[in-house]
């Protein structure tokens, strides 16, 4: 199931590790194979499980362990919001309040279009620029005062 | 702008411009002139060990514990492979220096790793990425990239016949594999969860062999070590506080960001630096070394400077610099009970008393907050947090349980009063007006 760039995409993250230590290389090739479906299902950890040549199980407890592996499916965009102190002093948990009331969902739902689920996250080691958020993984969002949220809702289409 | 303030920089000094954090601009501004040095002169192991003892170099990841003296530790003429970790894991919450180090300075942790790869005969290393920042993990692959192409990295560097290979490893949420055996467990693809020590990693490590971890800016401090001399570097900062540090300051005041300043420095200059306390307000408190270090109120905090035997006189810890400034409009319990989310929410669960006693620190701390608090949750908060310090296998325990004594012990009334009258001493208007969060302009 995975995408034959997905697996050259795992073969470069085997190629840091030593010859007998594949397994290293299972956080990225999950955080890959979430990238190419969205979400981790069961079978696809499996068949990363397969590819690196270990158990099943192994790999389950790994994606199981690490907060940003999704093993529901989420929307089309994930936005994680950080609450954690430094950032609610400057407006984290605010920020995170007014998502709520635009978007009418709480933390880890999803709006009934499918288009944003929404989160809330510990320290993204960004903590000078809150209040900040994340979308999918990836795109840090900086100084997300009540303009700047609406003009990044406005983005996500 | 990376680093919006310096006194006696080293570290941050001229990342003017876009191109500050490639290879060509570093090589410009003296980079990998340690390296080279060390490499063509043939110097010894023992002599670059030496100079990083002579620094008075204080590991920056929070333990503050002297470098090279772990990096003695080390078998080094032990054949066999051996390993360098950097630990730029940063989520301790206040923590963002690192990833200015990375995205501004990636070659001197780049070239800091490799002098200590030498010092300590190891020919492979990783630097773990903290996992939300992804640029910031794309830009080190570049880094090094670079770094392989100008023989800075590879087999044979410089022609030496030293090797050294070393790889980025990106995390993916999980606060505890900032500790430095869970960080081993995680780039063998297992759960982060600690390990019992000893075996320590300098002799069971990644994959069982030897290993040193350090923190980004330990490793990135190196090369100015080697360069200034171990003396020249302490005298930098202050007498067992060597050089100077990044402090990341968040909170209220006027210009959070990252700030360079020899150790030693008065925090009330640090504050200034950072444009005071908004809006004109009035200091409160401060954790001075990351959420994991005890809370000092401010009047004591105006009198520390910002060194590791200071803030330890003022019954806190130095940490991973990370200061977070609270004012007047902060509600103590409220920035307790946060914290006691996040320990409870990031504690690996292996240990009952820190998966058992996190989860009755918030649960309590949460009650007192909600305007559920019984007469007896102050002793009760106390005794949670004895039977878990000590008691742990790694030191999230001892992080989760300090906040809770030292905001207890300092602002007693405090919790007294939202005990006694089911709500905040600060009004909630007051807490929200002071983040500033509707009130905020582009
Ligand atoms: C719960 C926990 C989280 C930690 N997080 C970090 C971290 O994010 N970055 C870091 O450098 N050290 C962290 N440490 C400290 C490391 O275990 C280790 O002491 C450090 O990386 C050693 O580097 P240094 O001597 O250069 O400071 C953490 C420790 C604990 C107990
Ligand atoms: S102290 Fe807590 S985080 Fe550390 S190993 Fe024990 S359960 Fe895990
Ligand atoms: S506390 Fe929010 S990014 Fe650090």
């Amino acid at each position: 199931m995975l995408t034959s760039e997905s697996l050259k995409r795992i073969d470069r993250e085997i190629a840091k590790y030593p010859a007998d230590q594949k397994q290293s290389a299972v956080m990225a090739a999950l955080a890959i194979a979430q990238e190419q479906q969205g979400w981790l299902s069961s079978e696809a950890i499996e068949c990363v499980a397969g590819y690196l040549g270990m158990a099943p199980v192994a790999a389950y407890e790994v994606a199981t362990f690490y907060n940003m592996y999704d093993l529901q499916p989420v929307g089309k965009y994930k936005v994680s919001v950080c609450t954690n102190l430094p950032c609610m002093l400057t407006g984290g948990v605010d920020a995170g309040e007014y998502l709520k009331n635009k978007l009418g969902i709480g933390y880890n739902e999803t709006t009934p279009d499918g288009l944003i689920t929404l989160k809330e996250g510990e320290c993204m080691g960004a903590c000078g620029d809150a209040p900040v958020m994340i979308v999918n993984n990836r795109r840090m969002c900086s100084w997300m005062n009540p303009e700047q949220i609406d003009q990044l809702l406005a983005e996500l289409k | 702008m990376a680093i919006l303030g310096a006194i006696n920089p080293m570290l941050s000094l001229d990342l003017d411009g876009d191109n500050a954090w490639r290879l060509a601009d570093y090589v410009k501004r003296g980079g990998y002139t340690a390296l080279r040095r060390i490499l063509e002169e043939k110097q010894t192991q023992e002599f670059v060990i030496n100079e990083v003892k002579k620094s008075v170099l204080r590991g920056r990841g929070g333990a503050g514990f002297p470098t090279g003296l772990k990096w003695s530790f080390m078998p080094r003429s032990f054949p066999g492979d051996k390993y360098v970790v950097c630990n730029s894991d940063e989520g301790e919450p206040g923590t963002f220096k690192d990833r200015d180090i990375l995205r501004y300075n990636p070659h001197a942790v780049i070239e800091g790793m490799a002098i200590a790869a030498f010092a300590m005969g190891a020919s492979r290393g990783y630097n773990y990425i903290h996992g939300e920042v992804w640029d910031i993990y794309e830009r080190f692959e570049e880094a090094l990239d670079e770094a392989r192409a100008a023989g800075f990295l590879g087999s044979n560097l410089l022609g030496s016949g030293f090797d050294f290979e070393l790889f980025a490893h990106h995390g993916y949420g999980a606060y505890i594999c900032g500790e430095e055996t869970a960080l081993l467990e995680s780039i063998e693809g297992k759960k982060g969860q600690p390990r019992f020590k000893p075996p320590f990693p300098a002799s069971f490590g990644l994959y069982g062999k030897p290993t040193t971890i350090n923190n980004t800016e330990t490793f990135a401090s190196i090369p100015y070590i080697i360069n200034l001399g171990g003396e020249t570097y302490l005298d930098a900062g202050k007498a067992n506080n060597g050089g100077t540090k990044l402090f990341s300051i968040s909170g209220h005041v006027n210009r959070p960001g990252n700030y360079e300043i020899p150790l030693g420095t008065p925090f009330a200059t640090l504050l200034d630096m950072a444009g005071g306390i908004r809006g004109g307000r009035q200091l409160k408190a401060c954790i001075p070394g990351g959420s994991s270090s005890p809370v000092v109120p401010a009047t004591a905090m105006m009198e520390c400077t910002m060194d590791y035997d200071s803030i330890s006189k003022a019954g806190s810890m130095l940490g991973s610099g990370a200061v977070i400034v609270m004012d007047e409009t902060t509600c103590m319990v409220k920035a307790l009970e946060r914290l006691s989310f996040f320990y409870y929410e990031e504690s690996c669960g292996q240990c009952t008393p820190c998966r058992e006693g996190t989860n009755w620190l918030y649960r309590v701390v949460h009650r007192i907050e909600t305007g559920r608090g019984r007469a007896d949750d102050l002793d009760l908060l106390s005794s949670v947090t004895t039977n878990i310090m000590g008691r742990t296998i790694c030191a999230l325990g001892d992080a989760a349980s300090m906040p809770v004594q030292s905001f207890i012990k300092h602002f007693h009334d405090e919790f007294a009063y939202h005990i006694e009258h089911k709500k905040c001493l600060v009004p909630v208007e007051v807490q929200r007006a002071g983040s500033g969060f509707f009130t905020a302009t582009a």
